[in-house]
């Protein structure tokens, strides 16, 4: 239903649907994202509830931003997904949903993506200077103790290759 | 000078830079907030967030659905069962399967339970920051029967590990409902005590009423949900929205507050707890009717065969040897399932490439985006304030980093 007004409001902006186990999903056009949001805005999707990001390493673009929507009248879900490469900055919805601060900053600081028009983007959970982006998935899963990095025996020698 | 990692008091013209945390008795688990003062009230204050970040998304990466399931207890330790719960739950949308009939009562059950005891966490620590100590004592012996309870059902009082995917561990031994009508006795009287010690106490009034106020839009546009969303008057519960487990069969109200401060924060968790003894109770007469059953589905592919089956028939054995070393088959997609726990909605995101660990997990914990509204809720306020908004978020560092 609010996938068949997307497409007649905003023609082409959606480039894939799929729907699994009952869960809606529309892949959206990054320069689009915005207008996408606010049409579901207008519609009573007004509760962006969670922002993530999945890695597919071999896939051109190598990322989804996924964006989980409620309406809360009727109690629908719609998940929004984006794909980009890691160079690519996606529209930030700080703008439009204040709990996307954080979100956005996880997804900065877990898998290196931008986003554009985010007031303070920086690193959440990890530390400033920490070598890598955890949840990509070339990023080692173990490799010994991040604080011996000066005695050659950590993983971080290899993570601090993988900062482009 | 960079103002939000001060590492001695700093002062910068008026202000003065405050570190809260990471390990302040008021800050409820390794959180870290950076106060910019101004005399006694906030001009700003900056959560700083991660000191209990495990990695458990990457761990489950690396890890078997099954695995998965004991780093769920370390999300929100305060109620792990619910965790165990929505996991599963997540799963099994995945896998397109429902549990028996009897083990769907005994989840409503012990996530129940849950809430009861994550609200008695979250509304007498909040007394004891504030400075009423003996409401705190009163509700931790009841915790402590709740405590007793997930004892006998799991084998364990905090990281429970209690479902697995397509069931439960085991069934409640017999014990389990004795006890449980002696807590269902004693508890309704808990509540009337701490309301006593509470409700209509003129300072408690003074600290909790008109601090951490919000609009329903606001708690909307931050992404509240639970106690929280409804304290500001928005009815909405995962429960009845979009019922799980059969709750569309339960008789319970929603409490909701209006004007989302502090003291409705309190009476919505107050009531919650009254309502939630509501649904255990229909929870004991459900078990009374369905009598003894399995809790756990009969098909070998997805959870582990009886152990006398494994020792004496090779087909058994065979299945138990492929599921711990190959795990589940699972199809090809992705499932979010949202349960409404003590906190709000927690929602698992999970992708599956069909191998035998999710290609991607994700947790949704609720008060991630309630804690993100820390500065908004407290600029302006007092420091004691800051405190008591702080304690009535019931932020839950596991959950928060993860």
């Amino acid at each position: 239903m609010i996938i068949e007004r997307i497409e007649e409001l905003l023609p082409n902006a959606i480039l894939d649907r799929h729907d699994f186990r009952g869960d809606l999903t529309v892949v959206v056009d990054r320069s689009r994202l915005l207008e996408v949001t606010d049409l579901l805005f207008g519609d009573g999707f007004q509760m962006l509830l969670d922002i993530t990001a999945v890695d597919f390493l071999n896939r051109d673009p190598r990322f989804d931003v996924v964006y989980h929507f409620l309406n809360l009248n009727n109690q629908d879900r719609l998940r929004v997904k984006v794909r980009v490469n890691a160079a690519d900055a996606v529209p930030s919805l700080t703008s439009r949903f204040k709990c996307a601060d954080w979100s956005e900053r996880e997804v900065h600081d877990m898998f290196g993506l931008s986003f554009d028009g985010h007031p303070e983007l920086k690193r959440l959970l990890m530390w400033e200077d920490f070598p890598g982006h955890p949840l990509r998935k070339d990023f080692p899963m173990d490799g010994g103790d991040i604080f011996c990095d000066d005695t050659g025996a950590s993983y971080a020698g290899d993570a601090k290759s993988l900062q482009a | 000078m960079n103002p939000t990692s001060p590492t001695t008091l700093k002062r910068v013209g008026d202000h003065m830079i405050v570190n809260l945390g990471p390990s302040h008795p008021s800050t409820h688990g390794t959180l870290r907030i950076i106060l910019d003062l101004e005399g006694e009230f906030v001009a700003k204050a900056t959560p700083e967030i991660g000191y209990l970040h495990r990695g458990v998304e990457k761990l489950g990466e690396n890890l078997s659905y099954h695995q998965f399931i004991p780093l769920t207890d370390r999300l929100n330790y305060c109620s792990s069962i619910m965790n165990n719960v929505g996991y599963t739950l997540a799963v099994e949308k995945l896998l397109g399967i429902q549990d028996p009939p009897r083990s769907q009562v005994i989840r409503v059950l012990v996530s129940e339970l849950a809430r009861i005891g994550d609200h008695i966490v979250c509304v007498g620590i909040n007394a004891v920051d504030i400075g009423a100590f003996t409401a705190f004592l009163y509700l931790f012996k009841e915790r402590e029967t709740i405590y007793d309870l997930f004892e006998m059902a799991a084998g364990q009082r905090l990281h429970t590990s209690f479902t697995r995917i397509g069931g439960l561990m085991r069934d409640l031994p017999e014990a389990f409902l004795p006890l449980l009508d002696q807590f269902l006795d004693s508890m309704p009287r808990t509540i009337d005590e701490m309301e006593k010690l509470l409700t209509r106490n003129p300072i408690w009034h003074d600290r909790t009423k008109g601090v951490g106020k919000i609009t329903p839009e606001d708690a909307i546009t931050w992404g509240y949900t639970g106690p929280c969303l409804r304290a500001a008057g928005v009815a909405q519960d995962l429960r009845k929205g979009q019922p799980y487990l059969g709750y569309e069969t339960y008789d319970f109200d929603i409490p909701i507050g209006t004007s989302g401060d502090v003291y409705d924060r309190y009476l919505v968790r107050t009531e919650e707890m009254r309502q939630s003894l509501r649904i255990v109770e229909q929870c004991v007469q459900k078990l009374k009717e369905l009598g003894p059953g399995p809790v756990l589905v009969d098909d070998y592919k997805i959870a582990l065969p009886p152990k006398e089956k494994v020792y004496t028939r090779m087909e058994s054995l065979i299945h138990h040897f492929k599921l711990v070393m190959h795990g589940m088959d699972t199809p090809v997609g992705e499932v979010y399932s949202a349960t409404e726990a003590a906190n709000g909605e927690l929602g698992y995101y999970i992708v599956s490439d069909g191998g035998k660990s999710p290609y991607r997990i994700h947790v949704r914990p609720p008060c991630y985006p309630i804690f993100n509204s820390f500065n908004d809720q407290v600029k302006g306020t007092l420091i004691a304030d800051a405190v008591a908004i702080l304690g009535a978020m019931n932020v839950i560092a596991g959950e928060l980093d993860r």
